[in-house]
Order: structure tokens, then C-alpha cells, then sequence
């Protein structure tokens, strides 16, 4: 679709000096981003983690250009973030499924294409691949209320690839799961992701999660919203862009293999402990514009 | 409880009134004008079967054409509020008035208005009580878009038109349905009341006030249980499309 070379080797993602205010009630504002700077290279695994108000979901909702920035600029593959949705460049899931429950699996897949009128044969088709990409071959027929909640998830995802785009932009989509649930999922979305070779941006409160799929931590911190440090992730060798490709079981193993080696308790601490300095160094508890507005980390010259 | 266990505790205990009143009726002798027996409504249903039926087709086709008519404008009208905020500012409060008013009223000016040897009048007042449970429903069902659909449809980049199609207008469909079941047994009771107020002499209501006033009691109760069968049919198949409806959405 956008199989231009230039597009190919723009990052996925590039953020430049994002600022981002909330009109507050009671005619003040809110300052949900400060100067974010941020860079995805192609195929690159990136979460954002942080507390609750932390504009973790208003960065990701800016990338999805379903909030405009106040200030600075947000490349998506090299194009402008409206152009990128446009074009359908990204594809996005949400801690809801959001299925649409008169339809059913196959379709809710199909949506994106049904959309933009791509011919019903190649939907049907796109949509059986993608489903038993997610393994739910089986379940092309049923109503989403027939699922459980992971499986709702997997359509979402699926979905979300049916576009087949390079980059995934992820919202919490496995905070509602269960433990083992979500477990089972995150070998689930990095093997999908290597299949794929898509460039993820992931939103998530759990700092395990966050170790274990990406192959960056960028940690934020609230009032005002910002980048306050990077962190490498422990994304499973051979899962990461140009790796060897692992069949579905060697996922999971991988996948346990990181959860249970000192590096990934290592990245953990690190991340608590970044996650922890930026809340005593926010200032106080009050919105306001004297909170301290120092130049975050700049996450770009971290990672590459 | 099983199905059978449902149904039959109620029609064990309709049979039983019809034997009661059979048996008051016989018993003190209450004279056929106040409350005739079961027995001779009966009677005179067999024997005028072919009135009956004809003129239960002429109610329940007025009822019909004015339900379909009003269930169309209720859906239309909803549509276009939801669409346009100045159609839904002068609409709204049309509407919820017209819930307020009853619409009956209306059915001796129509009949002038419009002739009293056509059907016209009464399938103008169904459509009129029709569209008020439509519309309000409809446009419920219309405005309840979850959050997580709307970012979905925009991160789509999907334009207003396709939003309506693809997530607007299905998922108001429950409450479209349900808005139908409501306006189908409306819909007889209005088709049967405008016939009260004059104008062609061819169906369930005018048939119940000709034969009371001719005396010929009995028959006019046959027409009015015809009346309760027709209402039963609108009412059943109301409901079946919204168990159809249910079933479909996974509720």
C-alpha cells in the first residue's frame, strides 16, 4: 500500500517538541504533554508506561491524530499524522475490543476494508488469514458476544492488521485480561508482530509487560505530562526486526525464557525505579503552569 | 421453568373465566345487553365468520399501511435529527408534544378533511400515533455511539455518512425494533377508534358500533374479540421481530 522506499526508511514514528493542553473546568488548563520528543524506527517495539494521568494515552491518541497537538510536530512514516490516518497507515486497538456486536467475527475483522471498499472476496479472504494469524480460524462464524474477553482482544488485534500496516498503535489492549491470560497474549503479539514486521507504540500500566514486549521503556511522568527517561526493554532475541522468525511454541518459550532471567528482573527494577523518581520530582500536587517544565529526556539518541 | 409450564397456567385460567361467565350469565340471567353469554358470541362469530374476517382485514390493513407509514417517517425523521441539529431542534419537542396529545383527537377532523368514503383518515391517524414511539426510540438508539466505536470510526478515517451505516444505524437497531413492538398494537387500537368517528362502514370499529346499535349485542361482541385477536397478531409479531433482533445481537 505505501510501498515506497522513502516511506520504508522513515521512522514509524517521529515526535518533535509535542506540547499538548486540556481547556480545564473552571477555565484553567491542563497540561497533558510538554515538549515530548520521540522516535520509532521501523519495526521497533516502544511502551509507554507511567501513572495514571501521565498522558500516556493522549501521546498515543496524538500519533493516532485523534487529538491534536497544541504544539510541535508528529511524523507518522514520514507523512503528517492526519495524512497517515488518511491513508490508513496505522492500525490501532484499545483496552475495549470494540467489536461491533451485530456483526460477526469475520467482519468485524473485514471492518477497516469494508470501510474503504476493498472488494468482498479479497475482505473474506484478508479476514480468514488474519483470524488464523490470531488463531480463531474456527470462530469466523460467531457473534463477538460469544467470545471471551482475550478472545474479543485477538479480534481487535486482528483487525487492527487488516490494513496491513507498519505501524500498531496499542492502548492498554490487554489491561482488562486476566494474568494468565495476558501472558498467553503478549507471546501472541510478538509473535504476530514479527510476522508482521510492524512497529508497535504501546500503552501500559504494568511495568513486566512493558519489559517483556518491547525493545524500549519510555517512562513518563504526570503533571505535567512528559518523557522522563528510556529504558531497554528485554523483547526476546530473534523476535526483533531482521531476527529469525519462531514458530508460535518457541514464542511462548522465549517469551518465559525473558520473564525468568535476571536481565528482565533487572530492567524491572530499573523501570520502577525511574517511574519512582518521577513522581517525587513532579512538583506539587496541584495543576499549574510553575510546575517544573524541564527538558525531558529526549528518547530519539537514546535507542538507536 | 420449561416452555409448556409458561403457558398453561394462564390458559387453564382464561378457559376457567369463559366457564364462570358462561355459568353467571346462565345462573342469574343477566340480560343479554349488559354481558351476553360466551356461548352466543360464539354463535354469532361462526355465523357472520366471513364478516368478521373481511372486516378484520380491512381494520388490520388500515392498521398495517399506517404502521409501515409511520414506522418509515419515525425512522426518517430520527435519521435526519440525528444528522442535523436544526432538524432535531424543531423536531424533539414536536414529537414529545405529540405524545402528550391524543392523537385519536384527531380522527373526525381527518375524516373531514380528507372525505369520509376513503380509508385515508384512519391510516393517517395510525401513521400519526405510530411515529411518536418510533422516533423516540429510534433517535435513543441513534445517539447511544459507544466512545471506544467513535475513535475506532475516526482512526477509520470514516466519513459522517459511513459512520451512520456501519455503527450509527445497526446499532440503533434494537431500539428501532423495540419502538415497533410498542407502535404494532397502538397502531389496531387507533385504526379500531378512528373507525368510531364516522366514515366508511367496513370495519371492526364501525361494524362494534352498528351492531350495539341495532341491538344485536352478541355480534358486536364477536367484532370486539376479533378486535382482540387482531391486536394479539400486531402485539406477537412485534415481539417476534424483536426476539429475531435479540438473537442476531447476541442478547
Amino acid at each position: 500500500m505505501t510501498g515506497t522506499s522513502r516511506t520504508d526508511r522513515a521512522a514509524a514514528v517521529e515526535l518533535v517538541g509535542v506540547d499538548k493542553t486540556f481547556p480545564a473546568a473552571g477555565g484553567g488548563a491542563v497540561q497533558a504533554l510538554t515538549g515530548v520528543e520521540l522516535r520509532l524506527g521501523p519495526g521497533e517495539f516502544v511502551s509507554l508506561i507511567g501513572p495514571s494521568g501521565c498522558g500516556k494515552s493522549t501521546l498515543l491518541r496524538v500519533v493516532a491524530d485523534l487529538e491534536q497537538p497544541t504544539a510541535g510536530t508528529v511524523l507518522v512514516g514520514g507523512k503528517s499524522a492526519r495524512q497517515a490516518r488518511l491513508d490508513q497507515d496505522y492500525g490501532i486497538a484499545f483496552q475495549q475490543a470494540g467489536l461491533l456486536e451485530w456483526r460477526t467475527v469475520a467482519e468485524n475483522v473485514e471492518l477497516p476494508l469494508h470501510v474503504h471498499g476493498v472488494a468482498k472476496a479479497e475482505r473474506r479472504a484478508r479476514a480468514a488469514d488474519l483470524l488464523a494469524l490470531v488463531g480463531l480460524a474456527d470462530f469466523a462464524a460467531h457473534r463477538p458476544s460469544q467470545l471471551s474477553g482475550g478472545m474479543q482482544q485477538r479480534v481487535a488485534i486482528a483487525r487492527s492488521l487488516a490494513t496491513r500496516p507498519k505501524l500498531l498503535l496499542m492502548d492498554e489492549p490487554f489491561g482488562a485480561l486476566d494474568e494468565m491470560t495476558r501472558e498467553r497474549m503478549q507471546a501472541e503479539l510478538l509473535r504476530i508482530v514479527d510476522e508482521t514486521a510492524a512497529a508497535v507504540l504501546f500503552v501500559t500500566h504494568s511495568i513486566p509487560e512493558a519489559v517483556v514486549l518491547s525493545d524500549r521503556v519510555v517512562v513518563m511522568s504526570p503533571r505535567p505530562g512528559r518523557i522522563t527517561d528510556v529504558v531497554d526493554g528485554r523483547r526476546p532475541r530473534g523476535t526483533a526486526p531482521g531476527g529469525e522468525l519462531f514458530d508460535p511454541g518457541d514464542v511462548v518459550d522465549a517469551v518465559d525464557g525473558v520473564r525468568e532471567s535476571a536481565a528482565f528482573f533487572e530492567a524491572v527494577t530499573e523501570v520502577r525505579e525511574s517511574l519512582r523518581k518521577g513522581s517525587t520530582v513532579s512538583g506539587p500536587l496541584t495543576v499549574d503552569t510553575a510546575a517544573p517544565r524541564t527538558r525531558p529526556t529526549s528518547a530519539s539518541e537514546e535507542g538507536s | 421453568m420449561s416452555r409448556a409450564a409458561q403457558v398453561w397456567p394462564p390458559v387453564v385460567f382464561g378457559l376457567g373465566a369463559l366457564v364462570l361467565w358462561e355459568l353467571v350469565v346462565r345462573a342469574t340471567g343477566v340480560p343479554e345487553f349488559l354481558l351476553p353469554a360466551p356461548s352466543a358470541i360464539a354463535q354469532q362469530l361462526v355465523a357472520a365468520f366471513g364478516t368478521v374476517v373481511a372486516t378484520a382485514l380491512v381494520t388490520g390493513g388500515n392498521a398495517l399501511i399506517g404502521l409501515v407509514a409511520g414506522f418509515v417517517l419515525g425512522v426518517g425523521l430520527a435519521l435526519l435529527a440525528a444528522r442535523s441539529r436544526m432538524v432535531s431542534e424543531l423536531s424533539t419537542p414536536l414529537v414529545s408534544a405529540a405524545a402528550a396529545v391524543p392523537i385519536v383527537a384527531l380522527a373526525p377532523v381527518f375524516t373531514t378533511m380528507f372525505g369520509s368514503t376513503t380509508e385515508l383518515p384512519r391510516r393517517l391517524v395510525v401513521t400519526v400515533v405510530v411515529i411518536v414511539p418510533v422516533f423516540v426510540s429510534t433517535a435513543r438508539g441513534l445517539a447511544q455511539v459507544a466512545p471506544v466505536h467513535h475513535d475506532l470510526m475516526a482512526a477509520l478515517a470514516a466519513s459522517p455518512a459511513q459512520v451512520s451505516r456501519f455503527v450509527r444505524l445497526p446499532g440503533a437497531v434494537p431500539y428501532i425494533v423495540t419502538g415497533l413492538r410498542l407502535a404494532a398494537p397502538a397502531a389496531v387500537i387507533a385504526a379500531i377508534v378512528a373507525e368510531y368517528f364516522g366514515g366508511l362502514q367496513n370495519g371492526l370499529g364501525s361494524r362494534i358500533t352498528s351492531a350495539a346499535a341495532n341491538t344485536a349485542y352478541a355480534r358486536a361482541w364477536a367484532f370486539v374479540v376479533a378486535s382482540i385477536v387482531l391486536g394479539l397478531l400486531f402485539y406477537l409479531a412485534g415481539l417476534l421481530a424483536e426476539r429475531v433482533v435479540a438473537r442476531t445481537y447476541g442478547y
